[in-house]
This record gives C-alpha cells, sequence and structure tokens, in this order.
C-alpha cells in the first residue's frame, strides 16, 4: 500500500507562493486613503455606464442586487508593494453590467463618490477579469475599503480597484485618473511592474 | 514683428529662489472654493500611493505629490495661488 507523503514531490513549501516582482506577502489588508470616506445613502446610491454616444446606462443598489452575483477568489497587489492572497468577493461581472451595452469605445475612465478617478483599457474590464463588488470575506464591504461598492480588477495594481465606485464613462481615447496624472503608470500590470510613468 | 517671449530658461532664476522655501509657510488658496490659509493646515491623507493635500474648507484636493524612485511629481492644479513670505 501507499503512504502519501506530503512535501516529498514538486517544488519545497518555504518557497512560497510566487508573486509579482517588488511584492512582499501581507495578512491584513492595508487601508489606504486619498481623502476621506464618501457615505452614500443606499436609496440614493446608483451607478452608471455612459457610453461614447452619451448613452446612460443605470442601477440603483437594488438593480445590482437582483443581478446575478460571483464570488471570486483572487490575489490583490498594491503598488505601494504589498500583496494578499486568495481574497474572497461577490460581485457582479461587468460582463454582466455591459451586456446590453451597445460601445466602440476603448477606453473605461472609472469615476467615484468623491471624485476618485482611474484609467484602463475597456477590454480589461471584460471576460471575466473585473466586477463591482459588494461583500468580501463574505461580509458587507466595509466603507474603509470601498463599501458599498467598489471596482475590482485584480490583474492590475489595485489602484485601478476604484473604491466607492460610481460609474464608468466609456471613452475612445485614453483620460488619464487621479494617480495616473501624478506620475503613475496608465496601465499598471504588476507582473511587468509597471508602478510610474515610463516603466 | 516678433512674439515677445523668453525661453523657460528665464525661470531658472526666480524658480530657484522659490523651490528653495518651506512651502509649508506659504498661504494657497483653494481652487474650488477660494478659502485661502496656510499649506500647513491644509488636510493631508499621506497612507496612499502620493501625498495628497485637500482644503479644510470643502475637502477638494490642493496639492499633490508623488516620489518615484528617480522623480518628483508635483500637482498644484487645486491651488489658484501660493503665497510665499520672502
Ligand atoms: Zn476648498
Amino acid at each position: 500500500m501507499g503512504i502519501v507523503t506530503p512535501g516529498f514531490r514538486g517544488r519545497p513549501r518555504s518557497s512560497g507562493p510566487e508573486l509579482p516582482p517588488g511584492q512582499y506577502l501581507t495578512e491584513d489588508f492595508p487601508v489606504l486613503s486619498a481623502g476621506p470616506t464618501p457615505r452614500v445613502p443606499m436609496d440614493r446610491w446608483e451607478f452608471v455606464i455612459t457610453t461614447e454616444t452619451s448613452r446612460e446606462h443605470r442601477w440603483t443598489w437594488d438593480d445590482l442586487m437582483a443581478l446575478p452575483s460571483e464570488t471570486p477568489t483572487v490575489d490583490i497587489h498594491c503598488v505601494t508593494k504589498w500583496s494578499k492572497l486568495g481574497t474572497t468577493w461577490q460581485g457582479v461581472s461587468l460582463d454582466t453590467l455591459m451586456s446590453d451595452v451597445d460601445t466602440a469605445a476603448d477606453y473605461a475612465f472609472v469615476h467615484s463618490y468623491g471624485g476618485y478617478t482611474t484609467n484602463l483599457p475597456l477590454a480589461d474590464l471584460l471576460d471575466g477579469q473585473a466586477w463591482v463588488a459588494f461583500k468580501f470575506d463574505g461580509e458587507d464591504l466595509h466603507p474603509e475599503h470601498g463599501g458599498p461598492a467598489r471596482l475590482l480588477v485584480p490583474h492590475l495594481y489595485f489602484w485601478k480597484s476604484a473604491k466607492w465606485v460610481r460609474g464608468i464613462q466609456l471613452r475612445f481615447d485614453d483620460e488619464p485618473g487621479f494617480w495616473e496624472t501624478a506620475g503613475y503608470h496608465d496601465y499598471g500590470d504588476p507582473w511587468r511592474e509597471q508602478r510610474y510613468q515610463g516603466d | 514683428m516678433t512674439d515677445p517671449h523668453l525661453d523657460g530658461n528665464a525661470l531658472a532664476g526666480p524658480l530657484r529662489e522659490i523651490f528653495a522655501v518651506d512651502v509649508t509657510a506659504a498661504t494657497s488658496r483653494c481652487a474650488a472654493c477660494g478659502l485661502s490659509g496656510a499649506v500647513a493646515a491644509l488636510h493631508v491623507y499621506p497612507n496612499a500611493p502620493g501625498m495628497v493635500a485637500r482644503c479644510p474648507g470643502c475637502e477638494e484636493v490642493v496639492l499633490r505629490m508623488v516620489r518615484t524612485p528617480d522623480a518628483a511629481w508635483l500637482d498644484l492644479r487645486g491651488a489658484v495661488s501660493l503665497r510665499i513670505p520672502m
């Protein structure tokens, strides 16, 4: 009979999970904030996708809750160099929100309650890569972490995952957002270490 | 007819004088609400990818600074002016 010997095959466990270059692993969830935490009454909360022809697609909180949601488990990487692995969320896929949106735009300009903005290619929001997330670790998303709802785009640095997301403007051109106008990279791929302009 | 402007090198002397001072002693005027006050009285949010300084009156961004390994990015578009005592 066979005896299973854990750790006998494969890479030694001490090598740990693979992180993007320059990142370190953290177990807690640091709060980064560029301003006061906005408080939005749920009866006035809305999420709006605006196309390049100014066509608006709006969801109230109840509309969002009525949509099918997903529970992605993903790794997140902050440009301030911490990474957190295996985080669990609940949210509505951008594929679902975009299903009735007719657009030829290439870029998305994301804006938030409180005035924060960020930009990314529209393609990076589609094909199961992005969500409007409203739960973290099974609990309602805490306001400090972007609740009631934040964008979740885990394959890019976490500043692209806009907290307190309010809407997305679809555009033909790439309009730089809050950090992108102040030296940070327009795309922000952690695996290529695209932290700053020119990286 | 020639346009009577110089190139930016003409700023070297005057700006060197300004950028050597302690800017926290300056008075800034918020571009959003017009409030004037000491830069030292701005609300600064340091736990972010850069330093963000906001108006104590309306919380709009007055000044941002990002330090990269080889550059500093200074954004003052939220300030109408800085009055720097000399
Ligand atoms: Zn102000």
